[in-house]
C-alpha cells in the first residue's frame, strides 16, 4: 500500500502538468487518489483501529466498557513465564497453529511448484497449457466448506479409505489417524490452498526467458541445476506470493482445523471465535492483534528475504 | 421498442413515485398482515407451526434461526431486529442485565396458572427437581416491569414464557458396545478410547463433565453450574487427562455433526440432544438415550418479548404466545420429545396412544410417527428413560451460566489447546 501516493503522483503529474501551477499541482494527485484512500481508511485502517482500540476495553458478560485496561493481553498470557507446569495456552495454541501453518506451508509450496512447472516447462501447446490450469481451477468451483467436509465420509471409521485398506490386507483394522487428525487437517488445507501457491507461481514462470534454460543447459547445467540455479531464483516471487496467501489463510483459519480436526486441535482462529461467542469482544480483539503482529513480522521477513515488488 | 423510450426522467419521476408510495406504505401496512421477528435456537422453529400460526392468528413468522450463543449476542446487542426471543433459561443471567427483555405481565397471559410445576415451583407430580445451575424457577421471575434483577418467589412479572425443555443423557450404540450403560462415568471409560465425545459449547460440556466428575466420586459439588474456580480447575483437569489419553474421537458443537459422530461410528458414546438420538434411529442405526443413574442434565427454553416492542405488535406477540400455549404447538412439540409448558392443553390436542407413548412411558400401542409421516417408533417400543415424571424428577442440574464464566471459558479453551 505504501506505493499508492507513488502511483497516484505518477498518473497525476502528466495531466496537470503542461498548465497548472505548481500548488495546484500538490493536490490534484491528492484529491485523485482520494477514492482509494477513502476506501482504505473506511475499510481497512479503522476497523484495524478500531480493534486496536477495543483491545484495551473491559468487559462483562454483557457488555463492554470503554477504558484502557491491560486486563485483556494479561490474562492472554497469563502463566506464560512460568514454563515448570509446560508452555502456557497461548503459546501452545500458537506452536499449534504455526505447526500446521508450516506444514502446509511445505507442502503446498513443493505442489504447486510442480504442478507450475509441469504447466510451464512440459506442456508444449499454449491451448493445452491454459486447459490444464482451467482444470486446477475446477475445485473452486464448488464451495469450499463442501470440498473440505466430502473428506470426512471418505476418511472415516468405517469410511471408503479404511475399507479399501481393511479388504486390501494392508492394515489388519480401520485407521483412526485418519480422520480428526493432523494429519486431515493437513490434508484439507493442501487440498483446498495448493492453488493459490500455483497461481502466482506459473505467472512467474511464465514471465522466464526459455533462453535462460537453453543457456543453462549449453553450459552444462544438469535438469536439477538448472531448476534449483535458474527456475527457483527467478520464480522467487510467485513462491513469496503463494507462501503470503496460504500462510495468512491458515493462520487465521479455524473452519477447517474445527471440522477437520474434530475440534480437538487448538488454533488462534478457534479461539478468538470463542471469546466473540461468548461477547467476550475485548479479549478476542487482543488475541487478533497479536495474531497479526505475528503474520506481519512473518510477511515483512519475507518480503525482506525477496523484494516483490522490484521483481514484479 | 417500448423500452427505449424510456428515458431518465421517466426513471426518475418512477423512483420518485417508489419513494412516496414507500413513505405512504405504514399507514397500508397497519391494516395489512402482521409479521413477527422471531429470533432463537431451530429448535422450535418449525415450518409447521409457522403455516398453523398464519392459519390460526394471520399473523406471519419470520424465522431467524442462529446459534444458542448468537441468541445471547443478538439480545444484548442488537435489542431492535427482532420481535420475539426464543431464549433459553440460562442466557437470562446474561440478557436480564442488559435490561433489553421487558417483565412479561402475567395478566396478558391466559394458561399463566396451568403452567407446569417444573418452572413455578420446581417440581414434578410433587416431587422437588434437582436445581443445580440455572433452574428456570430461579429466573423465571422479575420484581418490576423494567427490572434488570430476579425476584425471589413469583411476581406479575416474567422474564420467559416457557415452551419446552427437556432432560438430556448420553446416547450410546448398543450393537457397538454391547453391555449395559448406567453411570455418566462411563464417557471416560478407557474401554471407549477414541470413540466417545462431548460438546464444544464451553457452558453445557462442563456441565457433562462434572457429572463424570462427581460420578466416578472424585468430587462432590456444592452447585455443577456454579462451581468455584478451583473446581472448574478440577473438573478441567479430570477432562484434559482424559483428552491426552486419546479419549475422545472428536467434540462436536452442532446437532448434524452430533448425529453423523455417531451414526457413521465413529463414536458409541457421547453426550447427545434427545432429537439427535430419534435421527439417528430413523436413519435405521441403533442409538440409545441412554437414562443414568446420577440423573439428567436438563434445559428449558421461553418466549421473550423486546422492551422497545409496543402497539400492534405487542399485542400479536402475546396472541402468539397465548396460542402457543393452547395445546396444538404443544402437542406437536410433545411428539418430538419435547415437552411442552401447558401439559393439560397438549394432551387434550395428542391421540391417547401418543400421549401414552411420549409422556406416560408405555410401550406404543400403534407405530409412532414424526409430523411429516415417517415411522419413528415401532409399536411395542419404550420411550427411553421412560415417562415425563421419570425423567423430569431425575433432573440432576440445568445448563448454566456460572460466576466464574468468564475463568471457565478460558480453561476451556486451554483444554482444547491441550
Amino acid at each position: 500500500m505504501p506505493s499508492s501516493p507513488d502511483l497516484a503522483a505518477a498518473g497525476g503529474v502528466p495531466k496537470a502538468a503542461p498548465t497548472a501551477a505548481p500548488a495546484r499541482r500538490s493536490w490534484a494527485p491528492l484529491l485523485q487518489s482520494a477514492p482509494l484512500w477513502a476506501v482504505l481508511l473506511l475499510f481497512f485502517v479503522f476497523p484495524l483501529l478500531a480493534t486496536a482500540v477495543v483491545s484495551l476495553w473491559d468487559y462483562t458478560e454483557y457488555s463492554l466498557v470503554p477504558d484502557v485496561v491491560s486486563r485483556n493481553y494479561v490474562e492472554m498470557f497469563e502463566g506464560c513465564g512460568d514454563l515448570s507446569g509446560g508452555l502456557c495456552t497461548t503459546f501452545r495454541t500458537y506452536i499449534s497453529t504455526l505447526r500446521l501453518c508450516g506444514m502446509v506451508w511445505a507442502v503446498t509450496l513443493v505442489l504447486g511448484f510442480v504442478v507450475s512447472y509441469f504447466l510451464c516447462f512440459h506442456v508444449r501447446s499454449d491451448g493445452m497449457r491454459m486447459a490444464l490450469f482451467l482444470l486446477c481451477t475446477a475445485p473452486f468451483l464448488t464451495s469450499n466448506v463442501i470440498r473440505m467436509i466430502s473428506w470426512i465420509p471418505l476418511l472415516g471409521r468405517e469410511g471408503v479409505v479404511n475399507q479399501a485398506l481393511v479388504a486390501l490386507r494392508l492394515a489388519e483394522r480401520p485407521q483412526d489417524w485418519l480422520l480428526f487428525s493432523e494429519f486431515s487437517v493437513v490434508l484439507a488445507f493442501v487440498h483446498l490452498y495448493t492453488l493459490f501457491v500455483v497461481v502466482p507461481v506459473f505467472n512467474s514462470m511464465m514471465r522466464i526467458d526459455r533462453r535462460l534454460l537453453e543457456a543453462a543447459r549449453d553450459a552444462g547445467a544438469g535438469a536439477w541445476q538448472t531448476i534449483w540455479h535458474v527456475v527457483v531464483p527467478l520464480a522467487k516471487p510467485g513462491l513469496v506470493i503463494g507462501s503470503i496467501f496460504v500462510i495468512v489463510l491458515v493462520m487465521g483459519d479455524f473452519v477447517t482445523i474445527g471440522v477437520m480436526g474434530g475440534q480437538q486441535i487448538a488454533s488462534v482462529g478457534k479461539v478468538i471465535q470463542v471469546q466473540m461467542s461468548y461477547l467476550q469482544f475485548p479479549a478476542a480483539a487482543a488475541q487478533a492483534v497479536v495474531l497479526l503482529a505475528l503474520v506481519l513480522v512473518v510477511i515483512a521477513v519475507m518480503t525482506k528475504l525477496v523484494d516483490i515488488r522490484r521483481e514484479l | 421498442m417500448e423500452s427505449k423510450r424510456f428515458g431518465r426522467r421517466d426513471a426518475l419521476k418512477a423512483a420518485a413515485g417508489t419513494a412516496l408510495a414507500g413513505l405512504a406504505a405504514p399507514a397500508v401496512h397497519a391494516q395489512g398482515p402482521m409479521v413477527l421477528r422471531y429470533v432463537g435456537t431451530a429448535v422450535n422453529q418449525h415450518q409447521g407451526i409457522k403455516e398453523k400460526v398464519r392459519e390460526d392468528l394471520g399473523i406471519t413468522l419470520e424465522y431467524m434461526p442462529v446459534t444458542s450463543d448468537d441468541v445471547v449476542r443478538r439480545a444484548v446487542t442488537q435489542p431492535n431486529s427482532f420481535d420475539i426471543l426464543d431464549a433459553e433459561y440460562w442466557m437470562l443471567k446474561k440478557i436480564v442485565p442488559s435490561g433489553n427483555l421487558v417483565g412479561m405481565d402475567a395478566r396478558r397471559i391466559t394458561l399463566v396458572e396451568q403452567i407446569t410445576t417444573v418452572f413455578t415451583k420446581g417440581e414434578v407430580a410433587g416431587k422437588t427437581i434437582g436445581g443445580q445451575g440455572t433452574a428456570p424457577w430461579k429466573v423465571m421471575y422479575l420484581p418490576g416491569r423494567e427490572a434488570r434483577t430476579f425476584a425471589p418467589s413469583q411476581t406479575d412479572h416474567l422474564t420467559l414464557i416457557p415452551t419446552t425443555y427437556n432432560a438430556d443423557t448420553l446416547g450410546i450404540r448398543p450393537d457397538k458396545i454391547g453391555r449395559p450403560i448406567s453411570s455418566w462415568a462411563e464417557l471416560l471409560n478407557p474401554e471407549f478410547k477414541g470413540r466417545a465425545s462431548i460438546l464444544n459449547i464451553p457452558s453445557i460440556g462442563i456441565m457433562d463433565a462434572a457429572m463424570v466428575v462427581e460420578a466416578t466420586g472424585q468430587h462432590k459439588y456444592a452447585d455443577k453450574g456454579n462451581m468455584t474456580r478451583a473446581e472448574i480447575d478440577l473438573t478441567m483437569k479430570v477432562l484434559t487427562e482424559a483428552k491426552r489419553a486419546g479419549q475422545f474421537r472428536a467434540f462436536w458443537k452442532d446437532f448434524n455433526e452430533s448425529v453423523n459422530l455417531m451414526a457413521s461410528g465413529e463414536t458409541v458414546i457421547q453426550s447427545m440432544w434427545s432429537p439427535a438420538v430419534t435421527k439417528v434411529r430413523s436413519m435405521g442405526v441403533p442409538c440409545v438415550y441412554q437414562p443414568l443413574k446420577e440423573g439428567y442434565r436438563a434445559w428449558a427454553a421461553g418466549f421473550g418479548l423486546p422492551k422497545t416492542l409496543n402497539g400492534r405488535k405487542l399485542d400479536a406477540a402475546y396472541d402468539f404466545i397465548n396460542w402457543f400455549l393452547s395445546g396444538w404447538a404443544g402437542a406437536f412439540l410433545n411428539r418430538q420429545g419435547y415437552y411442552a409448558a401447558v401439559l393439560s392443553t397438549a394432551k387434550a390436542n395428542m391421540q391417547p396412544y401418543e400421549w401414552d407413548f411420549w409422556m406416560e412411558g408405555k410401550p406404543a400401542a400403534q407405530d409412532i410417527k414424526a409430523p411429516d409421516g415417517t415411522v419413528m417408533e415401532k409399536a411395542g417400543s419404550v420411550r427411553d428413560g421412560g415417562s415425563f415424571e421419570a425423567r423430569m424428577g431425575a433432573v440432576a442440574c440445568w445448563n448454566a451460566v456460572m460466576d466464574e464464566n468468564d475463568y471457565m471459558v478460558r480453561k476451556w479453551n486451554e483444554f482444547i489447546a491441550a
